[in-house]
């Protein structure tokens, strides 16, 4: 298997560097600040460090046998990557890019956010490590996720509202690179998808591989053997690829990546990239999008607002090309319906973004032999979405009165 | 007769004899209207540019400010589609031999097919193209074709970009650099940054291609300046906003006005200034 992605960042086909020159010469800068600071042993010892004492690694593999008695299939087992501090896998990869930017001496740190959850991630590394913190988010998302928006507030942050284009994640990426090619001087650009230019997708899959390095032997000390399928929720895809990475050479094991189906496949209103998107450029890299037959990028949906993105990260756009990885979507009211499973069964309240994951166990743990195993990646909780999922369920909520 | 008709390096010749720089309006095209578009070419053409950068589209235009993605956002609302703009320059072409080059994103082009896009946009009679989002590593494929083709691949250089990369960008660019004034995206500035001219100096110890300098620039007071060191003025954001304010029935008149202006100004410069030294 040839080096993948090769030096100017390509997975096969995708990935690469596709910015405007005032930032190509920051992204060459990134990459000898990262390949540096993976030699050196004090900055694996301070990831190592805050990785136990302060996100509280390593999570638990936890086997659900109430869920799994309920679907009569295969064994399922949750990494609890929502656990970690802040509540999402996201707080991995913060707080690696965040002792980057330590490293590299940039005061300010900026990062785009559809949930809320990479922002509130990055966010709390910023309080922690004493850097200017500004999250750009759409103002579709600042509404929807109102919870997140307070907490980034609380812990320092400027939270500064998208109103361009689909007023989500995908216009707080473009007003993020917007940002960091007037400051690319003195910010830190920290990108919380497996996606953008490279660098950034090695560098997110590289900080989130830790999920996948743990699963890997907790299941073995578990389970005495390696597990037949794993599956997680994908947009950007970097809770995916931090569980599946470690596995990548097992070729026994299965890989599924399950998207936002949004209202159903047969009309727009999805952002099941995987499935439906074509080769093309956006945001830095070569992927799959969702675009018309101009080229032009088409509006998503998703109800749950981390899934809410037309591309995909170069590395799964390629696992998906070699036929590595298998892809499914989810629709909104499977991904609900999956929530509340999931917490009647294990009280568990999974995020919106992981139960389209979860779902996807409910429709293939059944079609399974009993001595199959599942890993699925509980890449967040629930708490944030309490209003969105209220509002789904026609339940008002009333605070204070 | 040479194969293809080199339009770009013709006025820069042409324009070097009299000592003059070249003032390059980007227009997004489609805003409001192709129609209107059209009959804004001319009347640029009529009030002093010497090139045109007809803006192309695109639904993120990530390098932008506020001024131009809404332009862009009102040309994608008319439909300005890659088809309809070369049918635009074919028309054009039966009314002036003004140089046109393609300003865009790279993800409409690549849709299109960089083949195609370049085949057609000759035989439209486009001059140049370029693709803000794609860094010459990325570029193989579109400069192939372009060069195939007798279109100019324009690159961009910024205030970040070290010396020696300077050099290698160079190497591949044809027709002129576009050095990116400031360190940022498109959009007015009230003051250009105060060590442009010597940027735009080091560059030319690295090439001997025209260098255009864009990005920020709004008035004929900035536009003299970086005339004063530079081969080209580039004035976009100024005259999306005047688009924007004026509508369909103003924006003619006053993007004309701003434009005559801007000429005026940048000769007067020259004429006390002289050209800048080779």
């Amino acid at each position: 298997m040839p080096a993948i992605p090769d030096s100017h960042g390509h997975y096969g086909e995708f990935g690469g560097r596709y910015v405007a020159e005032t930032l190509m010469p920051a992204l060459f800068e990134l990459e000898a600040a990262y390949k540096s600071a993976r030699r050196d042993p004090q900055f694996r010892a301070d990831l190592e460090k805050y990785s136990r004492e302060y996100v509280g690694r390593p999570t638990p593999l936890f086997f659900c046998a109430n869920l799994t008695a309920r679907l009569g299939g295969a064994k399922i087992y949750l990494k609890r990557e929502d656990l970690c501090h802040t509540g999402a896998h996201k707080a991995n990869n913060a707080l690696g890019q965040s002792l980057l930017a330590v490293r590299m001496k940039k005061d300010r740190i900026i990062a785009e956010t559809g949930a809320g959850q990479h922002g509130v991630a990055t966010a709390t590394f910023a309080a922690l490590f004493r850097r200017r913190c500004e999250v750009f988010m759409g103002s579709l998302d600042v509404e929807r996720q109102a919870l997140n928006v307070f907490r980034m507030k609380l812990l320092g942050a400027s939270v500064h509202p998208v109103d361009s284009g689909t007023r989500s994640l995908k216009d707080s990426m473009s007003e993020a690179l917007r940002d960091w090619t007037a400051s690319v001087r003195d910010t830190y650009y920290l990108i919380g998808s497996a996606a953008g230019p490279h660098p950034y997708p090695q560098i997110v899959r590289d900080f989130q591989s830790v999920i996948g390095r743990e699963a890997r032997k907790q299941i073995i000390r578990q389970e005495g053997r390696l597990p037949n399928v794993l599956v997680a929720c994908v947009n950007g895809g970097s809770n995916a690829i931090g569980l599946m990475y470690p596995f990548i050479r097992d070729r026994a094991v299965r890989m599924i990546f399950v998207e936002a189906g949004g209202l159903g496949l047969s009309g727009p209103s999805h952002a099941a990239t995987l499935t439906s998107g074509v080769p093309g450029v956006l945001h830095g890299n070569r992927t799959l999008l969702l675009q018309d037959e101009l080229g032009q990028i088409r509006d998503t949906h998703s109800i749950a607002p981390g899934l809410d993105y037309p591309g995909v990260g170069p590395e799964l756009a390629y696992l998906k090309d070699i036929g590595r990885a298998e892809y499914a979507a989810v629709t909104d009211e499977e991904a609900l319906d999956a929530f509340k499973l999931l917490s009647e069964t294990e009280g568990i309240i999974p995020a919106l973004e992981s139960s389209h994951a979860v779902a996807h166990v409910v429709r293939i743990a059944p079609e399974l032999a009993r001595d199959q195993v599942i890993i699925v990646n509980l890449s967040g909780r629930g708490d944030k979405d309490m209003s969105t999922v209220a509002r789904a369920l026609g339940v008002t909520l009333r605070e204070g009165a | 007769m040479p194969k293809f008709p080199r339009r770009i390096a013709a006025k820069f010749r042409e324009l070097g004899a009299r000592a003059e720089a070249a003032l390059i309006p980007f227009i997004v095209a489609g805003d409001p209207d192709l129609e209107t578009t059209r009959a804004l070419v001319l009347e640029l053409e009529n009030r002093g540019a010497d090139l045109i950068e007809l803006g192309v589209p695109f639904s993120d235009p990530m390098a932008d400010g506020s001024a131009n993605q809404r332009a862009i956002a009102r040309g994608l609302k008319s439909g300005a589609s890659i088809p309809e703009i070369l049918r635009l320059v074919s028309e054009l072409r039966k009314a002036t031999a003004i140089p046109i080059i393609l300003y865009g994103y790279y993800n409409p082009y690549l849709h299109y097919g960089c083949d195609q896009l370049a085949r057609d946009a000759a035989s439209a009679g486009v001059d140049g193209i370029l693709a803000v989002d794609l860094p010459p590593e990325e570029g193989a494929v579109l400069r192939k074709a372009t060069r195939a083709n007798g279109i100019d691949l324009i690159h961009l250089l910024a205030p970040t970009t070290p010396l020696e990369r300077s050099r290698e960008i160079a190497g591949r660019a044809s027709g002129f650099l576009y050095y990116v004034s400031v360190t940022g995206v498109t959009g007015a500035r009230r003051d250009l940054p105060d060590d442009l001219a010597e940027h735009v100096r080091a560059i030319r110890q690295v090439s001997d291609l025209p260098i255009g300098v864009g990005f920020g620039i709004s008035t004929p007071e900035q536009a003299a300046r970086v005339a004063s060191f530079a081969d080209a003025v580039v004035v976009g954001s100024a005259i999306s906003m005047l688009a924007e304010e004026r509508g369909r029935s103003g924006m003619i008149e006053a993007i004309g006005s701003l434009a005559g202006g801007m000429k005026t100004a940048m000769r007067s410069a020259r004429d006390v200034n002289g050209a800048p030294p080779r």
